[in-house]
């Protein structure tokens, strides 16, 4: 069976899917790549399903050896990735050649990287899932980010592809964004104008403890009425929690499953993979839309997905 | 726009929220009762049994269930008029039969370094404090926070412990906790707030087996207090 084997693991990198969904009933959060548009078209330009499993690096990318020929794709943010030392292009097919190496450096441009192989990283599936849940050491490879010496096994490959490239207009129109767009949450009401104001009219900042579960923001405190008591109920994906600090916080792909905190709104579906972007220090902006709003932007996201002209050959 | 996400439903008491765009939640009252419990509880139950096409995910929890769906093919209304047919129901659906599940503690010492703290805090000695929370039975209301980690009900008013000012980066897998009027078992070394008086040799989330968590929603729970030479041959097993 072919593998690739882990000369450098990067700074945290690990096997991601699109996630487990179903499991909430026993406390399993879905997990799956934090940007998966990304996983999705990477993909998709080796001819593999679009949630098979590969890796996901975070603000910098590792080394892999390949034991055998493969195709891959390398997508998300740019970690300037290189064949045996030469640059390589993004969001296309590449080929391998048995013994190459494929590196990533430290992040160009937003938070996540990932690299898709033909036949997908062929690991347990936890649950349904091939992603990687760090907080419980489940899933993935051994449950946890990727170590030097590690050997990951690739499933079959589909002979039957064409290579590809993402049109650049497409790519274009799937930048993360710093301008977040959010619906209201569901204690909205509990929250006065002045924090909705703080919310939308503020610059906050991705604090440094920002990682798969959530993103902490630092910027002014939004104001919460202190006499609501709130009790702890289901947490959706995107959700941004107002703790006692008055710090937001948005609950992110692997998050816990219930929370004790008011949620002002919540990230769209659409801009979710922009969340995944998101790195340390980088300045965010909130726009509240209509849900209405919300359906019609992911449905357009999804159209473009699925159209023709997503890759040129 | 407020009005996008207030739902007043006429099925009994529920209320329906817009939490996301991809999902919605329904609450059963606003206070911690044994009723909304139930409610939820049968909810899950019929929606486990009789899945509605396009629903993806639960999230049950005191007296709410979240529900997550595929946002290209429902909205919140066509899911919430789904729901209504089963929110009718609840009241002709009997209640799944809990089990009793017994859990081992070795309380104090290394494995509860808060207990004697928790004990001085209600003017009990730690030995009262162990047969004080190791008589009732809990009531397992919702799993949620991380994988197989239950919310109890039913901690003795005398024992209710405000949180640790500074959360534990990393607490031991197994460690049995009290957080305000709650207590529990961590599944995992998790960071956690909660001051630990105990830990249990027994798994909570076991991969390896069918269920993986060895609470389920309703399940009646009750702590038995073991030596430390007891939880050793449990760990050993």
């Amino acid at each position: 069976m072919s593998a690739i084997l882990v000369q450098i693991p990067g700074l945290f990198t690990t096997v991601q899917d699109l996630g487990r969904e179903g499991f909430g009933p026993i406390g399993v959060s879905a997990s799956g790549a934090a940007d998966p548009v990304s996983l999705r078209i990477g993909n998709r330009l080796v001819g593999n399903p679009q949630g098979a499993a590969g890796l996901e690096m975070t603000l910098v990318g590792g080394a892999f050896a390949f034991e055998q020929a493969a195709v891959i794709a390398v997508t998300g943010a740019d970690f300037g990735p290189s064949l045996d030392g030469i640059p390589v292009a993004m969001w296309t097919s590449i080929e391998i050649h048995k013994g190459q190496t494929v590196t990533l450096g430290p992040s160009r441009s937003g938070a996540r990287a990932y690299l898709c192989i033909q036949g997908g990283i062929d690991v347990e599936p936890f649950l349904g899932s091939a992603s990687t849940h760090v907080l419980s050491g489940l899933g993935g490879f051994e449950g946890r980010p990727l170590r030097r010496g590690d050997r990951l096994e690739l499933g079959a490959a589909d002979s039957l592809f064409h290579k590809g490239l993402l049109s650049p207009k497409v790519l274009e129109s799937l930048q993360p964004r710093k301008l977040i767009r959010v619906t209201g949450g569901p204690q909205s009401d509990w929250f006065p104008n002045s924090s909705w104001k703080t919310l939308c009219e503020s610059t906050f900042r991705v604090a440094e403890q920002s990682n798969r579960m959530g993103i902490r923001l630092e910027g002014p405190a939004i104001p919460l009425d202190p006499s609501r008591e709130m009790i702890t109920e289901g947490v959706s994906l995107g959700a941004i929690q107002v703790p006692p600090s008055g710090q937001p916080i948005i609950l992110f792909v692997e998050q816990q499953t219930t929370g004790g905190y008011p949620k002002i709104a919540n990230v769209i579906s659409a801009d979710l993979h922009s969340v995944g972007q998101l790195r340390p220090r980088d300045a965010i902006r909130f726009e509240r839309i209509e849900m209405s709003e919300a359906r019609s932007l992911l449905i357009h996201q999804e159209e473009l997905m699925a159209s023709k002209e997503l890759f040129q050959e | 726009m407020r009005q996008e996400k207030m739902r007043h439903a006429a099925a009994g008491a529920a209320q329906f929220r817009a939490a996301s765009d991809q999902s919605l939640l329904i609450s059963f009252g606003q206070h911690i009762t044994l009723d909304s419990h139930q409610r939820v509880l049968k909810l899950l139950h019929l929606l486990q049994a009789e899945p509605i096409e396009g629903l993806r995910n639960l999230h049950p929890a005191y007296c709410s269930l979240l529900i997550k769906f595929d946002p290209l093919r429902l909205d919140h209304d066509q899911v919430q008029s789904r729901l209504v047919p089963y929110l009718a129901r609840l009241g002709k659906t009997p209640l799944p039969a809990p089990q009793q599940v017994e859990i081992p503690v070795c309380y104090g010492g290394e494995f509860g370094p808060n207990l004697s703290e928790v004990a001085a805090m209600h003017g009990m000695t730690p030995a009262q404090a162990v047969e004080l929370h190791s008589s009732p039975i809990y009531i397992v209301y919702f799993l949620g926070f991380a994988p197989g980690f239950a919310y109890l009900g039913g901690l003795p008013e005398a024992l209710a412990s405000p949180r640790l000012e500074t959360p534990r980066a990393k607490v031991p897998q197994g460690s049995v906790g009290i957080g305000g009027n709650q207590t529990g078992v961590y599944p995992f070394a998790t960071p956690g707030g909660w001051r630990l008086i105990g830990r249990t040799p027994v798994a909570m989330f076991r991969r390896q087996q069918d269920p993986m968590n060895l609470l389920q929603i309703g399940d009646h729970v009750r702590f038995r207090p073991i030596s430390k030479e007891e939880f050793a041959e449990f760990s050993s097993r």
